[in-house]
C-alpha cells in the first residue's frame, strides 16, 4: 500500500508548493475562514518581532499563541513553509497508519482525504498553526490506539496546552485504554480507579511540566491570560465560521458573561452523555468529540473541520444507514462557495451586511451538526441491527421500520 | 424535522420527486420565467421611497444663478482643450485656484494588454486634476466627489464648465459639512481608477500612478457629470456599476425626487419611465452587464450615479446632511422604472425556481446511483457495487478546466505569435484566438475517450453529471447574488441543457441545441437583442463585429478595471458547459 501513499504525498507536496509560490498565498492567508486570531501566521511573525525587540510578545493583544510555538518558530521562521508542509504530511502519515489499524475491510480508497482535502490545503498554504495542532491531535490518537498510555497522555497534554478544548478527549482515551486492558468501566472496580489515577497523573503531570517550561521560557505568566483567557472570554469578534462572533457583537454587556458561560459549557457538555452512551465504542467517541470541538469552539477554522472529516472513511460501513448525506454534502459545498462571495459583497462592495455572512455561517454549522448526528444515528442503528438482525419483523411477521424517537 | 427523520414520509416524497422529475422541472422552468416576466407588474414592485432620514425634508434652493457663466467657462475649456491637444492641465489648475480650491494633479500611465480598437488607445498616459473645497467646520473627515470626465473631441465640455461654475457657487456657501472634491479626470475610466486607487492606497489593477498630494475625508457619495450639449432635454440615470454593483437606492430616489420637483424629464437606461409598466421595463432591467462599468466607486464603498443634469445642487445639499454612510435603503434591487423597484425578496425566487431544477436533477441522479440494482438473499453482499472509477470522472473535470484556463490565459499571452503568423491586428488576434480555443474545446470528448484505457462504466456518466449539475447550481447561485441579471440570463440558457442532457439523447440534435445554448452563442444573441432594444437593429455582419468588440472589451475590462465577467465565463461557466458536452458524447 506504499505506492498510492507516495503518489498522494507527491501530489499534495506539488499542489502546496505551487500555491506557496503563487500570489494566492497572501490572499488565502488573509481569509477569515482559514485563519483566526489564534492561529494566524501574521500574528506569529508579529510576536516574533516583539520577542526580538525584547518586549513580551503578549503585550498589545496581537499574539495569542503559546510560548512553545513562539520558540519553535524562533528557530524555524526561515523554513516556515517547509515546517507546515512537513506537519501536514506527518499528520497524513499518522492518520494513514491509524486508518490502517482501524479499518477492518481493505477499503483504502479514501485515505487521501486529509491531505488532498481543499480545507487542509488552504490551511497549510495560509501557514495557520492549526496544522500543527492537528498533527499533535493525530499523534495523540495514534498513541492511544497503539495502547501507549504515557505517550497518549503527553500528546493530550500538549494539545490541551495549545487550545483548551481537547481536554474532553481524556474520556475516550481512558475508555479505550481501559477496554484494551480488559478493565470494565465500573466504579466498584479498584483497577478502574487505579488506571484512572495513573492516567490523570501522567496527563496532569505533563501539563504541569509544559506550563512551567513555558513560564521559564519567557519568564512571566503573561501568556496565561493572553492564550487561555483569550480562548475562554472571546474578546475578538472578527467574523469567522463559528457561532460566537455575531451573538457577542450584538449582545448587551450586562448579559455577556452569562452567554459566554453558556456557549463555552456547550463545548464541554456533550462529553458526559456521549461517554455514557458510547462507552463501548471509544474510537467513535473520539470522532464525535473532535467534531463537537470543531463546531462549537470559540474560533474555528476550516483546518479543524478537515481533521474530523478525515476520519469519515473509518465509518464507511455506516454509509448504508446514513439518511441525509446528500443534503449535507450539497449544503456544505454551497456554503463553502458562498463564504467568499458574501464576504466580498459585505466588506468590499458594501452591498450586503453581516447578516448575510452570518446566515451562511449558521447554515454551514447546521449542516455540520446534521452530518455528525447522521453518523451517530447510523452508528446506533447498525448496533441495533447487529443485535436484532438486519430485516426487522414485527410480531405478526410484517416488515418493520426503525424510527428514531 | 419530521421529514428528515420519518422514513415513510421521506420515501414517499423521494419517490414522488423521482417519478415526476421531468414534469416538475418543466413546471419550475416555466414558473421561473413567468415570475421574472411578472416582476414588472403590481404585486412585485414597490414605490420608491426615501429611507434615510437625514436626506428627508431640508430647505433646498431651486435656482442656479450662474448658468450663463458656466456655459462660457465650458466654451473656454473647449478652446484650451483643442489648443493643448488633450487635457489643458495648467488652465484647469489656474481656474480652480482662482475659484479658491486647493488644487492638485496626479499623473498616471498604463499599457493595455492589447490595443483597444473602440477607443483607439494602447499606451495611455494622462493627468487628473482635482480641487478640494474644505468644509469650514470639520474638514478631512468625509468627502463628496463631483467629477466630469475630460473626453477627447467636443464631448463633455459643458460638464467641465458646469463643474467649475458650481465650484464658484459652492465656495460662497457656508453650510458645507463635508469636503467637496471637484475632479476632472482624463481618459475616462482609467483616470478614474488611477485616482481612486491613489486615494485609497490600493493597487489592484497595475496602473502606474503618482501619489496624491492632497486628500479629503472618506468618500460618502460621488456624482459624475456628462453633458453632451448646451441644451438639456432629459436626464439619464445610470446605476449599474462594475460587476453589477448598484448604488444605494436612496441616491437614485433622491435624484428622481428632485427631477420630479423641478419638472425635468428623467430616463433610466435611456428609456423614459412610464407609470404603467410594460414588458420593456423587464427586458431593460436584464441588460447584459458585460460592457458597462460606469460607477466603480462602488468598489470603494461609496456610490456614484452618473447623470447629465445641470441642477443637482439640491442633491449635493442633501448629501451634505448625511450623518453616516448610506445604508438604510436597499442595495439589491431591480429598477423597471424610476418610481418603482423590485427588491431582492421578490426577484430571487425567479432564480430560485431555476436553481431548483438543478437540485431536483441532482436528487434524481443520487437516488439512481444509490439504489442497488440487484437484491440478493442476505442483502449485504450486493452493496459492493462497482464504485465509480475515479479516473474516468476526474479526467473530464481536469481537461475541461485546463481548457478553460487556456481560454483565459492564451489569447493575451500568444497575441504576438498570432500577429506574426496571421495578417490580423492585435485585438483581432486576441479575440479570434479566444474563439478558436472555444471551438477547439468542442472536439475534446472524442479525444479524452482515447486517453482512457478502461471502458466507461454505465454509472460513471451519472456521477459526472451529478458533479456537473451541483457545480453549475453553486456557480449560478453565486453569480446571481453578485450580479442578478448575468446569473439569470446564464441560468435561462444553461439550466434546461444541464437538466436534460444524457448520453442517450439523439446526438446531432442535442449537439446543435447545446451549441445554441452555449455561453458564446447566448452572448451573440444578446448583442442582437440589445441592439433591438435600443431600436437600432443591425445587420448580421455589423452584429458579428459588435460581438467581437464585446469580447475584446470584456477582456480589456478585466485587465483594466478588474471586471469579473471574462474570468467567470472562461474559468468556470465554459468548463461546466464542456463537462455537459463530455457527458453528451460519453461512450
Amino acid at each position: 500500500m506504499a505506492a498510492p501513499l507516495t503518489v498522494v504525498l507527491i501530489v499534495a507536496v506539488t499542489v502546496r508548493a505551487c500555491l506557496f509560490r503563487s500570489s494566492l498565498a497572501d490572499l488565502i492567508a488573509e481569509r477569515v475562514e482559514v485563519v483566526s486570531p489564534l492561529n494566524a501566521w501574521k500574528r506569529v511573525v508579529e510576536g516574533l518581532a516583539l520577542l526580538d525587540l525584547g518586549v513580551s510578545p503578549y503585550s498589545g493583544d496581537v499574539f495569542h499563541e503559546t510560548p512553545l510555538i513562539i520558540y519553535l518558530f524562533h528557530f524555524l521562521v526561515d523554513y516556515a513553509e517547509i515546517t507546515f508542509m512537513v506537519s501536514s504530511l506527518s499528520s497524513h502519515i499518522v492518520l494513514y497508519c491509524l486508518l490502517l489499524s482501524l479499518i477492518v475491510t481493505s477499503c483504502c480508497l479514501f485515505v487521501d482525504r486529509y491531505l488532498l482535502n481543499p480545507f487542509t490545503v488552504l490551511s497549510c498554504v495560509a501557514k495557520s498553526t492549526c496544522g500543527l495542532n492537528n498533527a499533535i491531535v493525530a499523534l495523540f490518537i495514534l498513541s492511544t490506539i497503539k495502547k501507549n498510555a504515557l505517550l497518549s497522555a503527553i500528546f493530550l497534554a500538549l494539545s490541551t496546552y495549545q487550545s483548551i478544548y481537547p481536554v474532553t478527549l481524556c474520556a475516550p482515551a481512558v475508555l479505550y485504554l481501559l477496554q484494551r486492558q480488559y478493565i470494565p468501566v465500573n466504579v466498584r472496580w479498584a483497577s478502574f480507579w487505579w488506571f484512572l489515577l495513573q492516567y490523570a497523573f501522567m496527563y496532569l503531570g505533563s501539563l504541569f511540566v509544559i506550563i512551567c517550561l513555558s513560564f521559564f521560557l519567557l519568564g512571566s505568566w503573561d501568556y496565561l491570560p493572553s492564550v487561555y483567557g483569550f480562548i475562554l472570554s472571546v474578546p475578538d469578534l472578527t467574523p469567522n465560521i463559528g457561532l460566537f462572533w455575531y451573538f457577542f457583537a450584538e449582545m448587551f454587556e450586562h448579559f455577556r458573561l452569562f452567554f459566554l458561560c453558556v456557549f463555552q459549557i456547550n463545548v464541554f457538555f456533550y462529553t458526559i452523555p456521549l461517554s455514557i452512551k458510547l462507552k463501548e465504542h471509544p474510537v467513535f467517541l473520539i470522532f464525535m468529540q473532535l467534531a463537537v470541538i470543531s463546531i462549537f469552539k470559540s474560533y474555528p477554522t476550516v483546518g479543524d473541520i478537515a481533521l474530523y472529516m478525515s476520519f469519515l472513511p473509518v465509518w464507511s460501513h455506516l454509509h448504508r444507514f446514513l439518511r441525509n448525506i446528500f443534503l449535507v454534502s450539497c449544503v456544505l459545498l454551497a456554503c463553502s462557495a458562498l463564504f467568499p462571495v458574501l464576504w466580498h459583497l459585505w466588506i468590499y462592495s458594501g452591498s450586503a451586511n453581516s447578516n448575510f455572512y452570518y446566515a451562511i455561517t449558521l447554515l454551514f454549522n447546521v449542516a455540520q451538526i446534521l452530518l455528525v448526528s447522521d453518523y451517530f444515528y447510523a452508528f446506533l442503528r447498525r448496533e441495533h441491527h447487529l443485535t436484532y438482525g438486519l430485516y426487522l419483523k414485527r410480531k405478526d411477521g410484517s416488515e418493520a421500520t426503525l424510527v428514531l424517537k | 424535522m419530521g421529514l428528515l427523520s420519518d422514513p415513510n414520509r421521506r420515501r414517499a416524497l423521494i419517490n414522488l420527486l423521482t417519478r415526476l422529475n421531468a414534469p416538475i422541472c418543466a413546471v419550475c422552468y416555466i414558473a421561473g420565467v413567468a415570475w421574472f416576466m411578472g416582476l414588472a407588474f403590481e404585486p412585485f414592485t414597490l414605490r420608491t421611497y426615501m429611507s434615510e432620514n437625514a436626506m428627508g425634508s431640508t430647505m433646498v434652493e431651486e435656482r442656479f444663478p450662474a448658468g450663463e457663466r458656466a456655459l462660457a467657462t465650458g466654451r473656454e475649456f473647449a478652446a484650451h482643450k483643442k489648443r493643448a491637444g488633450g487635457m489643458p492641465v495648467d488652465w484647469l489648475v489656474k481656474t480652480m485656484q482662482s475659484r479658491g480650491l486647493e488644487v492638485f494633479t496626479q499623473k498616471f500611465s498604463r499599457t493595455l494588454p492589447f490595443p483597444d480598437e473602440n477607443k483607439e488607445r494602447y499606451m495611455v498616459k494622462g493627468t487628473n486634476v482635482y480641487g478640494i473645497l474644505r468644509a469650514p467646520r470639520a474638514p478631512r473627515t468625509e468627502a463628496l466627489v463631483l467629477t466630469a470626465p475630460c473626453s477627447p473631441g467636443d464631448d463633455n465640455n459643458q460638464a467641465v464648465g458646469l463643474l467649475l461654475g458650481l465650484a464658484q457657487y459652492f465656495r460662497n456657501q457656508i453650510y458645507w459639512a463635508k469636503d467637496i472634491i471637484f475632479l476632472v479626470n482624463e481618459h475616462d475610466l482609467i483616470g478614474m481608477q488611477a485616482w481612486l486607487e491613489g486615494y485609497h492606497h490600493t493597487n489592484t489593477t497595475g496602473i502606474d500612478w503618482s501619489p496624491l498630494q492632497g486628500r479629503g475625508g472618506s468618500i460618502q457619495a460621488a456624482l459624475s457629470l456628462e453633458l453632451s450639449s448646451d441644451i438639456i432635454t432629459s436626464l439619464d440615470l445610470v446605476l449599474e456599476g462594475l460587476n453589477g454593483q448598484l448604488p444605494n437606492l436612496d441616491l437614485a430616489n433622491l435624484f428622481y425626487a428632485f427631477c420630479q420637483k423641478i419638472g425635468v424629464t428623467c430616463t433610466i437606461q435611456g428609456k423614459p419611465c412610464c407609470p404603467d409598466h410594460d414588458a420593456d421595463g423587464n427586458e431593460a432591467s436584464q441588460r447584459p452587464t458585460m460592457g458597462g462599468p460606469r460607477a466603480f466607486f462602488t468598489c470603494h464603498h461609496c456610490w456614484q450615479v452618473r447623470t447629465n443634469d445641470f441642477s443637482f445642487i439640491n442633491q449635493i445639499l442633501k448629501l451634505n446632511n448625511l450623518l453616516e454612510r448610506l445604508h438604510q435603503s436597499y442595495f439589491f434591487y431591480l429598477m423597471p422604472s424610476l418610481s418603482h423597484f423590485v427588491s431582492i425578496g421578490y426577484y430571487m425566487p425567479a432564480f430560485g425556481l431555476l436553481a431548483v431544477i438543478l437540485l431536483l436533477r441532482a436528487l434524481d441522479l443520487w437516488v439512481q446511483l444509490a439504489t442497488p440494482p440487484v437484491r440478493t438473499e442476505d442483502g449485504i453482499a450486493d452493496l459492493e457495487q462497482s464504485s465509480p472509477e475515479v479516473l474516468s470522472v476526474l479526467t473530464p473535470l481536469v481537461i475541461s478546466h485546463l481548457t478553460g484556463a487556456a481560454l483565459y490565459f492564451f489569447p493575451i499571452q500568444f497575441q504576438a505569435t498570432a500577429v506574426e503568423h496571421f495578417p490580423v491586428s492585435e485585438s483581432e488576434a486576441v479575440v479570434l484566438t479566444a474563439i478558436a480555443i472555444y471551438t477547439a474545446g468542442l472536439a475534446l470528448p472524442h479525444n479524452t475517450h482515447r486517453l482512457l484505457s478502461g471502458e466507461g462504466v454505465e454509472q460513471d456518466w451519472r456521477v459526472l453529471k451529478l458533479i456537473a449539475v451541483l457545480y453549475m447550481a453553486v456557480l449560478l447561485g453565486c453569480t446571481a447574488l453578485i450580479n442578478f441579471s448575468l446569473g439569470f440570463i446564464l441560468a435561462l440558457t444553461l439550466v434546461p441543457m444541464a437538466a436534460f442532457i444524457t448520453p442517450h439523447r439523439p446526438k446531432v440534435l442535442s449537439a446543435f441545441i447545446m451549441v445554441i445554448l452555449s455561453p458564446a452563442c447566448t452572448l451573440l444573441f444578446l448583442v442582437f437583442f440589445f441592439q433591438d432594444l435600443q431600436e437600432i437593429p443591425v445587420s448580421f455582419e455589423d452584429g458579428w463585429m459588435l460581438f467581437l468588440s464585446v469580447i475584446s472589451q470584456g477582456i480589456l475590462d478585466h485587465s483594466l478595471y478588474g471586471s469579473l465577467v471574462y474570468p467567470l465565463i472562461a474559468l468556470m461557466v465554459y468548463p461546466c458547459w464542456l463537462l455537459f458536452w463530455n457527458i453528451l458524447f460519453w461512450k
